[in-house]
């Protein structure tokens, strides 16, 4: 139990491999921070350098307040549950969980009595005496992080655990881990490329592209206030309408219509408008910003409609918008409305998120 | 070898018993396989424990009645044939020995470092093996003449080294490649050691590999002629394939088949007891279940 500090991360290969850049973010105990970002981002990285696998090139790894960047991985005190889970195969379950234990020069008591209570609490009991070879992949999955969770380590890192595991386990261990996790105090650092792992079950996420920190905030916040174009992208499924457009005095041009621009910025002459799918609807007869177009392509969901539809008066533009699946429309014309207040405005060039009116 | 029923031949073939032709034909072939390649070996094993009038009798006698074993009697007797045999067993085991020694870790670091020319190292390597390595015979002659390894182990055990190391390195530098990378990561974090790590991680993972490889090169200079021919003179020094091809009859003209059959047979039996031996421990898998897949 100890707060997990990066400072300044940086980790450069060659002058043109540079998967991390400038990171900066800590983790405080009882979080659980999650790494998300596409292949490429610099999380894996950034965990191998935190685990002590990979020295940084520049900048601070500190635990508890101390600098460990150049201690060997085993001197950290931090346990990590691997992709590929990463077993001993040649070891029993209970000398897979034993290993770290003994190496750190535990009486045999207490490794036992350790043990015991982290495979109770796992189910794992009845399998301490078998080889990782005769277990499924989820007894493989919970055997790894019985491993690291024996270790009662200052720090907890997981490199994405549930990405071998097909798609209804996964779900399953997911809200296993939750609930494990929340009982730890460990701050946990979580690595992914999946958003709903990311969403479901971090307090923090930390997104990241290209070897720098998007945006480090709660999930909620995350999804409702985007700090940039690149996160407003990421985040949701299906993505949020991106759209470049023209402004005319206090309005962006979108087709035919005219969209207000919140008064809390001065109007540039391009911005960039941010809308989920889920969040445009139909509009009222009496609402008067709306966006009519034609619908070129209705996708059914089971409980909802994804509709894409081209904007009258702009036809290079196309909006998609998450219906329920009890609404209705008549004819292919439609008319949307954009809830002010799940509008998102970015600036064009450098995509940073404009001030929200208050 | 269960034959499976395929799907496809139950469907195309409209006769009633699909299977049977399958029964009779994968049996059959099994048995004209193995016919084939233990016949010579049968031949010979049967020759040592012919007598000698059945050896000379014509028309042949495939299948001896009476058994003898003075032709064993004879090679351990009359030739020192034990110490054939330990010269043989010292030298093929401290060049295999060696062999591992050297190859394992130079294939470690071509598998997981990122050398630069790893690819031309590797190609050298790779062009070692294919070279005919009787062409570096007279060179060869001439370093141990200019040593004074003549009649040495030493001018046996370097050649037959050098000659399997790169074998040594391709098949173990492909183990190594396939065995996970998160394993050595998962033991840095648990704490392990480097020497840790090797001793109680990666040794035992390896092990199958070893085994295989260290066999090839067993065999390879246990059976080796050539040099052994010609670098040893010495009698008490000499190895069995050289052994073997010296047993000759009392009179220029008689060819002793019998003795000849013993000792070959003498010469390969620990070579078969060497294979079935590790058999178990060349078994392929063991690492499944360290990741998934």
């Amino acid at each position: 139990m100890a707060k997990l500090e990066l400072i300044h991360l940086n980790k450069t290969y060659t002058p043109k491999v540079i998967p991390v850049k400038d990171l900066t973010l800590s983790v405080e105990d009882h979080e659980f921070l999650t790494l998300l970002g596409p292949s490429g981002c610099g999380k894996s990285t950034t965990l191998r350098m935190i685990a002590g696998l990979e020295q940084p090139t520049r900048g601070e790894v500190r635990i508890g307040g101390q600098d460990v960047s150049r201690k060997s991985a085993g001197d950290r005190n931090i346990a990590m549950v691997f992709q590929s889970y990463a077993l001993y195969p040649h070891m029993s379950v209970y000398d897979n969980m034993a290993s770290g234990l003994k190496l750190r020069k535990m009486p045999s008591g207490e490794i036992r009595s350790r043990i015991e209570e982290v495979s109770r609490f796992l189910g794992l009991k009845d399998l301490l005496d078998r080889r990782p070879g005769k277990l499924s992949g989820g007894q493989r999955q919970r055997v790894a992080l019985g491993r690291a969770l024996v270790r009662q380590p200052d720090v907890f890192l997981l490199d994405e655990p549930l990405s071998n595991l097909d798609a209804l386990l996964r779900e399953q261990v997911r809200a296993e881990l939750k609930q494990i996790f929340a009982s730890q105090a460990t701050p946990v650092v979580y690595v992914t490329h999946d958003q709903t792992e990311a969403m479901t079950l971090s307090s923090q996420v930390a997104l990241l592209n290209d070897g720098y920190l998007q945006q480090l905030a709660s999930p909620k916040q995350i999804y409702s206030q985007p700090a940039n174009r690149f996160v407003a992208g990421f985040i949701g499924s299906p993505q949020m309408n991106l759209l470049e457009l023209p402004c005319r005095e206090n309005y962006a041009l979108l087709g035919n219509s005219k969209i207000p621009l919140p008064t809390s910025f001065a109007p540039p002459p391009h911005v960039v408008l941010g809308i989920r799918p889920e969040h445009a609807r139909i509009a009222r007869p009496e609402e008067a910003i709306t966006v009519t177009g034609t619908i070129i392509l209705v996708e059914h969901l089971g409980m909802s409609n994804l509709v894409s539809l081209r904007v009258a008066g702009s036809e290079s533009i196309t909006v998609r918008a998450l219906l329920s699946a009890e609404q209705s429309w008549q004819g292919n014309q439609i008319t949307l409305a954009f809830p002010p207040e799940h509008t998102h405005w970015f600036h064009v060039e450098t995509g940073d998120r404009l001030p929200d009116a208050e | 070898m269960v034959p499976l029923p395929s799907s496809a031949a139950v469907e195309t073939s409209p006769s009633p018993s699909p299977l049977s032709v399958k029964k009779i034909v994968l049996p059959l072939a099994v048995i004209l396989v193995v016919g084939f390649s233990l016949a010579p070996i049968l031949w010979q094993v049967l020759t040592s424990v012919k007598t000698n009038a059945d050896i000379a009798a014509v028309p042949n006698v495939y299948l001896p009645t009476r058994f003898t074993l003075e032709h064993y009697i004879e090679i351990f007797r009359r030739r020192p044939f034990l110490s054939y045999m330990l010269n043989s067993f010292m030298v093929a085991t401290i060049s295999t020995l060696l062999c591992l020694l050297i190859g394992t870790p130079a294939a470690y670091a071509l598998a997981r470092l990122k050398l630069p020319g790893e690819q031309a190292i590797l190609a050298i390597v790779l062009i070692i093996t294919l070279f005919p390595y009787i062409l570096l015979f007279l060179g060869l002659l001439e370093i141990v003449r200019a040593l004074g390894l003549a009649n040495n182990y030493l001018a046996l055990v370097i050649p037959y080294t050098a000659i399997n190391v790169p074998l040594t390195i391709l098949v173990m530098r492909s183990f190594f490649q396939q065995l996970p990378r998160d394993l050595e990561d998962s033991a840095k974090v648990d704490g392990y050691g480097t020497w840790q790590m090797l001793a109680q991680i990666l040794v035992p993972l390896t092990v199958p590999a070893l085994v295989t490889t260290g066999i090839l090169t067993f065999i390879s200079a246990w059976n080796e002629f050539l040099f052994a021919l010609t670098f040893i003179t010495r009698e008490s020094l000499k190895t069995i394939p050289v052994a073997v091809a010296q047993i000759s009859g009392t009179a220029a003209f008689e060819i002793p088949y019998g003795p000849l059959a013993a000792a070959t047979v003498v010469g390969t039996l620990p070579l078969v007891a060497l294979v079935l031996l590790f058999q178990r421990r060349i078994v392929q898998g063991l690492t499944a279940g360290a990741v998934k897949g």
